[in-house]
């Protein structure tokens, strides 16, 4: 019942989808209709987006329903449903396999289309006729093009849960049980939010991309276009942002082994569009101040689009083997087919297209805000091209010469640890650099104000005893760009004290005026704090394995812990042992802290899942894994204890960021309206 | 300052690809090992196989976990101190990373076991208490 109600609105939201597209290339395309018709069909485009998102609501709630109502009769949730699985994990478990994950990111897709058509609504209707011949005027055309790319797309997937990623298939007869979902899925909390954030990101590439595609064929791309994809493209960073903290986070928590980023591969596919869409952010400012580059945005739009179909293809064709590789069947070839159809249809366009898109300006001083942005747009390109190089390559290898190898994260952390600081500290020059021309003195002067605080971090992390270069230059780094920041944020409160405003009210309006660039340094401070966090955990972290008898106790750090008891108890879906230590920090009790191995019963792989106990502060975490215990007589547990300097902070920048990027686009209601244009 | 971007990307181009030789781990079964060339004393690798069931040696006192990987052509001793070996069930798959060092031994810097991909609901008559029991004394 509820896999046939799926399955038609699946149909449904395809059918939406065809109509979107037909309609909305009309619209865009057509040059001998009349205008009259080809705005009914622009409109039609829009409409569709709405009924498609509502068909894929109707089947994502099918799917949620069937799997809170335990209804084994439906294919997937015989896959990856059980009685035994809590309320809020079988919610979850829409997005812990394949196909589910697929539908998921189809509804996410057919929403982010739609909130798009709302947000053109007024485009076009009401306007009087321009009466112009040859298609719809120019300016109409960007709106129709836009949903109809984002329909193309929706198409190969809503297509995909038709034929092979259907997940609305009949089991019959129905078991009365499952296995439930993959036991790392169901460990903690966190993968109710760090999933979906990483899919609202991917998925909401498909808007710039659709931009850039719309942008190409109408051979225009105008100012207002620029900032209208920009946004959505800063909405898809923060989304993505927020999922790649999340993900480092959900494993740390999770996995074990103490850290939150290990460049595995799947890890790596998350990197890849945000390295080049956070490039993109950067670029996109060339063009709209000096008309440069606009072949080189619309191919970083399309590359991080296509980066996030490939890092899709990636972790979920099974070709590179990762423990993040669950899934396995005939979606890879068919993504690859997909990819590379996009892929060369894009650059096309852009062949089609180039003569149209050159540039006006160039760049006149070898020191400005344009070469700033250059050398930016290099790095994060490069570091994309080298972490795709070491992540591809053992597939390379393996196709050549038959060997089986693996790159394993010293090479990732070489080259992105040089990068990264350069990096931080254009992130530091950049905002004092003019437009155009060469460094004044008032730059100077800012930069060596900035270059000697950042001097006196360095010395002062010497003299706490951080010896290597890297971590040094990093916390040098970190001091020259809060500093150039500050003075930023400081300049311009004064300039409008002096118009009369109080300190608050200016720094409020700093954002409320200029959000973007503002944001955008609240953002960098976010990456800093990152930066910092990782310097210091890197330099700091200690790390001992002991085996405890009750009683006993084992110093990490400045903490101590002593274990008290083992224990076991059984929950409806697993069997739980758990240590429990108390712990000391400086002589004083910080509380219980209770590593466990969790047992899922209706795991067919029956493997122990170790959660580790974290306890976090400010300064520092204590992060217990327990290794193995006495299953005889109770007696002593052995325990992994390590101490994790600055983590917090490390997730505090990723709040940073997102907060920022916020600030970026929220459109403040007392921020000077735009005329509403393109009528 | 086109000299500049070319330094750059020269310099990131020299780290993508001088960096990538150094730090390959080669892949192997123990088959592989025990037939090939011996490598250089040091060299890092990976060595996949399953680990043979009763060979599960864990010395809590030491924190030392010794066991057999075989792939059913050959056998290699494996010590390390480095797993979780509660996670250890005899006949599953792991990786290990680390050096085959003196006295035929592979000494494990860490170990990756492999989580199966897709999930089959468990046999009949599984009982996962039971399961839960011998998980417990294995380790």
């Amino acid at each position: 019942m509820l896999g046939t109600l799926g399955y038609a609105s699946l149909v449904a939201a395809f059918l939406g989808a065809a109509i979107g597209c037909w309609c909305g290339l009309k619209a865009g395309l057509d040059r001998t209709s009349g205008e009259r018709v080809l705005r009914v069909c622009a409109l039609a485009a829009r409409r569709a987006a709405f009924f498609t998102f509502g068909a894929m609501s109707a089947a994502m709630l099918a799917m949620e329903a069937a799997l809170l109502s335990h209804d084994f009769s439906v294919e997937y949730v015989s896959r990856v449903g059980s009685l035994e699985t809590p309320a809020y994990y079988t919610a979850i478990s829409l997005w812990s396999s394949l196909d589910g994950s697929i539908l998921f990111w189809a509804w996410i897709l057919s929403g982010f289309v739609a909130l798009f058509a709302y947000s053109r609504r007024r485009d076009g209707t009401g306007s009087p006729l321009s009466g112009e011949r040859g298609g719809l005027p120019h300016e109409l055309r960007n709106t129709p093009l836009v949903v109809a790319s984002c329909c193309i797309v929706g198409l190969f997937f809503y297509g995909l849960l038709l034929g092979p990623a259907n997940p609305f298939g009949i089991v019959d007869p129905p078991p009365t049980n499952g296995p439930g979902p993959n036991p790392l899925l169901q460990n903690h909390p966190l993968m109710g939010l760090h999933p979906p954030m990483l899919y609202f990101g991917f998925v909401g590439m498909t808007v710039p991309f659709a931009f850039a595609v719309a942008g190409l064929i109408r051979g225009n791309v105008e100012t207002r276009w620029l900032r209208e994809s920009r946004r959505w493209m800063i909405a898809a960073w923060a989304f993505l942002t927020m999922g790649i903290i999340g993900g480092g986070w959900w494993s740390y928590e999770v996995l074990g082994w103490g850290g939150a980023w290990a460049w595995d591969p799947v890890e790596n596919a998350s990197l890849l569009p945000w390295l080049t869409a956070t490039a993109f952010l950067h670029s996109s400012m060339v063009q709209e101040k000096r008309g440069m580059l606009k072949t080189w945005n619309l191919s970083l739009m399309i590359g991080t689009f296509l980066l996030t179909l490939f890092g899709t293809f990636l972790t979920r064709s099974g070709v590179l083997d990762s423990v993040h590789s669950f899934t396995e069947g005939v979606i890879g070839p068919i993504f690859l087919a997909f990819i590379a159809l996009l892929s060369l249809a894009s650059l096309a366009l852009i062949g089609w297209r180039s003569d149209r898109l050159h540039a006006p300006g160039r760049i006149e001083g070898a020191v400005s805000r344009e070469t700033a942005f250059l050398f930016n747009n290099l790095l994060l390109v490069g570091l994309t091209f080298t972490v795709l190089l070491g992540t591809m390559w053992p597939l390379v290898v393996e196709a050549t010469s038959g060997d089986r190898i693996s790159v394993g994260a010293p090479y990732f952390n070489q080259v992105s640890s040089p990068v990264g600081l350069a990096l931080l500290f254009l992130m530091g020059i950049g905002p004092v650099l003019p437009w155009r021309r060469g460094a004044g003195a008032a730059a100077r002067g800012a930069l060596s104000r900035a270059g000697a605080a950042g001097a006196v971090v360095a010395a002062a992390a010497l003299a706490l005893g951080m010896r290597e270069v890297i971590p040094v230059l990093t916390l040098l780094a970190a001091g020259f760009v809060i500093c150039t920041i500050v003075e930023e944020f400081v300049r311009a409160i004064k300039a409008r004290s002096l118009a009369g405003r109080s300190t608050v009210a200016a720094f409020l309006e700093l954002f409320a005026r200029s959000g973007r660039r503002y944001g955008g340094y609240v953002v960098h401070m976010g990456v800093v704090v990152i930066a910092l966090a990782i310097s210091v955990s890197w330099t700091w972290k200690t790390e001992r394995e002991q085996t405890l008898f009750k009683g006993q106790r084992l110093a990490v750090g400045e903490y101590e812990i002593e274990f008290v008891e083992l224990w076991t108890r059984e929950e409806p879906h697993r069997f739980v042992v758990g240590a429990s230590f108390d712990a000391y920090r400086g002589g004083s009790l910080l509380g219980r802290q209770d590593p466990r191995l969790n047992l899922y019963v209706r795991d067919p792989s029956q493997q122990l899942i170790a959660t580790p106990a974290v306890a976090s502060s400010l300064s520092s975490d204590l992060y217990l894994t327990l290794m193995a215990v006495d299953a005889d007589n109770l007696e002593h547990a052995t325990v992994k204890a390590i101490v994790n300097p600055g983590m917090a902070w490390l997730w505090a920048g990723g709040g940073i960021m997102g907060v920022g990027a916020l600030l970026a686009i929220v459109p403040w209601g007392f921020r000077r309206r735009r005329a509403v244009p393109l009528e | 300052m086109l000299a500049g971007l070319v330094a750059a990307g020269g310099a990131i181009w020299l780290l993508a690809f001088g960096g990538l030789n150094q730090n390959m781990v080669f892949f192997m079964t123990p088959s592989e090992l025990q037939a090939g060339e011996p490598l250089p004393p040091g060299t890092s690798m990976r060595l996949g196989g399953r680990v043979k069931p009763g060979s599960v040696q864990w010395d809590a006192a030491q924190t030392r976990l010794r066991f057999v990987l075989t792939d059913e052509g050959a056998e290699i001793s494996v010590a390390g101190s480095v797993a979780p070996p509660a996670m250890f069930r005899e006949g599953m798959g792991v990786v290990v990373e680390g050096t085959y060092g003196p006295g035929q031994v592979f000494q494990a810097d860490g170990i990756m076991i492999k989580h199966s991909n897709e999930y089959a609901p468990p046999g009949d008559g599984v009982d996962p208490s039971q399961t839960y029991r011998s998980l417990l004394e294995s380790s």
